[in-house]
């Protein structure tokens, strides 16, 4: 099972006591450990098992403005001896930099609230077995589908961080993760698609038949595709991926890529950048969320921001590093964003598909196509051809393309708003963007 | 060569007996260890904001009955360790009946030497260097707003040892140097990014001011998409140019041949051995075997040596790449294609270095055969759907043709294709084969592994563009 906080707290402060001994003016670690059990299924018969038991350490050592850092997955003090020896002395080797330091000590989590981010429940493999042959069973209902593959993966882990200036906590977390992925196929067409749940406590979790028939649903209606023409249109971007196009706001705040220059979003505090209606928070105090915690990846404390207040960026995501640079004090974003959503707009999903006589409904992307520098946005798509709020026929082989300043003041959002992931938006229309195919 | 049982209660002794007992009756199955010592030296903003070193030691023990695989990996080298994960091995296998596989070929041959390039320069002459990279940078051009240089070195030690106690070893050196740079114009930011690498020490690869051409050709990707138009959207003719354009290659054909897809039949290229897949003229191998490129490897991480593999030729689709699972199950032998990221995960039949041959035509003869199209000649990266066959490419260097001339750079780009029928669009070949700088990494199942490509000019007679200009 998952080592528990003693042993994590153990480790820590010999790496802190040690790099203080060889001559570190301040440092910090962190030591995990995180154990997963999974079980994936393919055409309804078991296919893999996979127990991962993943030991980690990483330390960051400071010689006044010099840091260097070293992490390892092997715990043994003979091996952290070594390798603290070698942090250590690198750092003195590394050439300083002023904005070099931990964070400020009053910025730092004074209490650890339960934010019921771990479920103790243990789910033995033949369960998973069990799960997944009732969800293999629902996703291969239609003769369409010729090939199911689907997964089951219990995680438990618990972590340790702590530094120099006195901070130390840390706590278990858990996930239960079930995915089904399908493949249907007609004369002209082989298609796949998938349906994903993924919660903190295993009672939460989608049921096996609902996760294999929305599966099976999403792949069906996929078949045929036709390929159209180049034109500007409105696109309806699906829940998981306007979610996306969140991620990529993130990235564009965040306070590296801010203090770099290398950002579409540079400057653009207290400017408005989305239309009106548009409000963004990041909240990391949801009970069981999937993006929650308590204090960021340097200690600090998390509050939840509103990032975008009526269409107007309110803050970027800092650290403590590039915050000195900006002259900002960290707001816990090390690391990242929390719980990240869209807040919900103020029309139904229905309403959404029927605001426009034609508009394409995009249920997936590929390629890496958004340019956080320059805000270009080009990537390959897949959906369905909207008219007058009915889904006619499956569209792909093409591509849809625009610039995040446009897209952004061109949004419009659905009330459906849910919490499936840890960065979630309702459904998203966005106006104006050029679609390329034939 | 690392001695994994040296600081263990476990002796290799116990360790081939577990082994030999918990794969008595699998089809298939190893102990897989490996120490991977890795550093990262990073100059961004004017100042070196990173140097880190990582160490990871860890074993992944595998059992294969029939088409099910179970795994078990941890960091603790120890008999408890290994017993508890024989004991998943077991639990998940319950009733095995199979004969245990005993052959692998053998070969003495290796294609890169045995060094740890972290070793060979020292951290003070890294620093060095990423400070004149930035200096030299920031003083050849006024509009530079960002440099950021990177070394990445590594050196893995692998150890199979296959039930009876047969045991594979392998030593594998990998540097990356890496150069971006950041312009502003008028308001305007662009990037270009350049990078090179391989299975040598940094010298090799940076000796006499090498570096310099990597910052040169990264300022030049920057300058050119500073000037550079909105891109056009739709359908019209491509010519790729020569080198790393090849992802399109990897994306469109390559993971569409790997075998496990076509034995679960989930390939759009499951049911067209033997077929016309690609035009005459064409012909694609995936070789692990040549010396100190970025994806060849000795052995695979199952211990097969690796090869030369013939995909298609001259346009007839003649193999897929095999691990030892898929090769079993499909009635076939193992390419020496199984690969992993590291212990932590299973072994996939992958690429290695995938290349499409050399032809007859010059570059020249593209260009003036289109009529309006687009001439790309740099990629970001790219993406499959393997089971509808459309895969995606994103240019980060292209010019627009008009009548039969390169006329201006445009925007970064999407381009989208049909990978089963892309190739037969191919109209010309090249004569100028060229393998890219050695930086690609290949991800599947979250899985990435280090891969090459390499690829004559190609003319493609019809993709869709992904610009904004209609």
């Amino acid at each position: 099972m998952v080592k528990d906080q003693e042993f994590l707290e153990k480790k820590a402060s010999y790496c802190l006591g040690l790099a203080k001994k060889l001559g570190a003016t301040e440092s910090s670690v962190i030591v995990n450990n995180s154990v997963s059990e999974t079980v994936n299924f393919r055409n309804k018969k078991l296919d893999e098992s996979n127990r991962s038991d993943d030991l980690g350490i990483s330390i960051t050592t400071y010689i006044g403005k010099k840091k260097s850092s070293i992490s390892s997955s092997n715990l043994l003090d003979d091996n952290l001896n070594i390798l603290i020896e070698k942090c250590v002395e690198t750092t003195k080797n590394t050439p300083e930099d002023e904005f070099n330091s931990l964070p400020d000590k009053d910025l730092l989590a004074k209490e650890v609230k339960d934010l019921n981010l771990y479920d103790d429940t243990h789910i033995e493999n033949d369960q998973k077995i069990d799960y997944l042959k009732k969800l293999e069973s629902a996703a291969s209902n239609d003769k369409k589908i010729v090939n199911t593959e689907s997964s089951f993966t219990q995680n438990k882990s618990n972590f340790i961080l702590a530094n120099s200036e006195g901070f130390c906590a840390g706590y278990k977390t858990s996930s239960f993760t079930a995915s089904s992925v399908t493949v249907a196929k007609d004369e002209k067409s082989m298609e796949r698609d998938y349906e994903y749940s993924s919660k903190c406590f295993l009672k939460d979790l989608d049921t096996a038949e609902e996760l294999g028939k929305q599966a099976a649903d999403q792949t069906i209606r996929k078949l045929s595709p036709k390929k159209i023409g180049s034109e500007k249109i409105a696109i309806i971007f699906d829940k998981r991926i306007a979610k996306g196009i969140l991620s990529t706001f993130a990235s564009a705040i965040s306070s590296s890529a801010i203090s770099r220059g290398t950002s579409f979003l540079k400057d653009k505090v207290n400017q408005k950048i989305f239309s009106d209606k548009i409000n963004v928070l990041d909240k990391p105090d949801i009970l069981k969320g999937l993006g929650s915690r308590n204090f960021d990846s340097e200690g600090v404390k998390t509050d939840t921001l509103k990032l975008v207040d009526q269409g107007i960026l309110k803050h970027y995501l800092i650290d403590t590093y590039n915050g000195k640079k900006l002259n900002l004090k960290s707001n816990g974003r090390c690391g990242g964003t929390s719980n990240l959503y869209f807040e919900n707009g103020n029309i139904s999903f229905k309403d959404l598909l029927n605001s426009k006589s034609k508009s394409l409904y995009i249920t997936e992307t590929i390629g890496h196509g958004s340019n956080i520098v320059t805000g270009d946005y080009s990537v390959g798509a897949t959906g369905f051809l909207v008219e007058n709020g009915e889904f006619k026929y499956p569209i792909n082989e093409i591509t849809i393309a625009g610039n995040f300043k446009d897209m952004f003041k061109n949004i419009t959002l659905a009330n459906d708003l849910e919490f499936k992931y840890s960065t979630n938006s309702p459904t998203m229309m966005i106006e104006g963007m050029v679609v390329a195919g034939k | 060569m690392s001695n994994f049982f040296e600081k263990s209660d476990l002796s290799r002794s116990e360790a081939e007996n577990i082994i030999s007992d918990t794969l008595q009756k699998c089809d298939d199955g190893e102990l897989y260890l490996e120490n991977s010592k890795s550093e990262s030296i990073l100059l961004d903003d004017n100042k070196i904001k990173n140097s880190s070193y990582n160490s990871d030691l860890g074993f992944g023990f595998r059992a294969i009955s029939d088409e099910v695989v179970a795994y078990s990996h941890s960091n603790e080298i120890s008999k408890n360790s290994l017993k508890q994960s024989s004991e998943n091995l077991k639990s998940t296998l319950k009733s095995v009946k199979g004969t245990y596989n005993h052959e692998i070929p053998k070969s003495n041959k290796k294609y890169y030497e045995n060094i740890n390039p972290i070793e060979q320069k020292s951290l003070n002459e890294k620093i060095k260097i990423l400070n004149e990279v930035n200096n030299y940078l920031r003083s050849k051009n006024d509009n530079i707003k960002q440099v950021t240089a990177n070394f990445l070195g590594e050196q893995k030690s692998i150890e199979i040892i296959r039930s009876g106690g047969e045991t594979l070893t392998d030593v594998r050196p990998l540097i990356r140097f890496n150069v971006s740079v950041m312009l502003e114009k008028n308001g305007r930011k662009e990037t270009g990014v350049y990078g090179v690498g391989g299975r040598q020490s940094y010298d090799s690869y940076l000796k006499d001011d090498n570096w310099k051409s990597v910052c040169d050709e990264a300022l030049r990707i920057a300058s050119v998409n500073l000037e550079s138009k909105p891109a056009p959207a739709g359908e019209m003719k491509v010519v790729l140019g020569p080198g790393w354009p090849a992802i399109l290659i990897h994306e469109a054909v390559g993971h569409g041949l790997e075998g496990d897809f076509n034995r679960k039949k989930t390939s759009a290229f499951h049911n067209l051995m033997g077929q016309k897949v690609a035009s005459e003229g064409v012909t694609i191998v995936d070789d692990g075997t040549i010396d100190n490129r970025r994806g060849s490897l000795t052995i695979d991480d199952e211990g097969t040596p690796t090869e030369k593999t013939v995909l298609i030729e001259n346009g007839i689709l003649k193999n897929f790449m095999q691990d030892r699972l898929n090769a079993r199950l499909m009635k076939t032998k193992s390419t020496g294609s199984g690969r992993r990221e590291n212990y932590r995960h299973i072994v996939l039949p992958r690429m290695r270095n995938t290349m499409m041959l050399s032809g007859n035509q010059t570059q020249d003869e593209m260009i003036k055969a289109v009529d309006k199209g687009i001439f790309a000649v740099s990629f970001g990266g790219g993406q499959v759907d393997i089971t509808s066959g459309k895969f995606v490419f994103n240019c980060t260097e292209a010019y627009e043709i008009v009548n039969g001339k390169i006329g201006s750079p445009i925007k970064g780009a999407t381009l989208i294709g049909d990978g089963p029928s892309i190739l037969k669009e191919v109209s010309m070949v090249g004569n100028d084969m060229m393998m890219d700088p050695g930086i690609g990494t290949c991800g599947k199942a979250g899985q990435g592994v280090p891969v090459g490509v390499a690829q004559p000019s190609i003319l493609i007679n019809k993709m869709t563009v992904g610009g904004t200009k209609l």
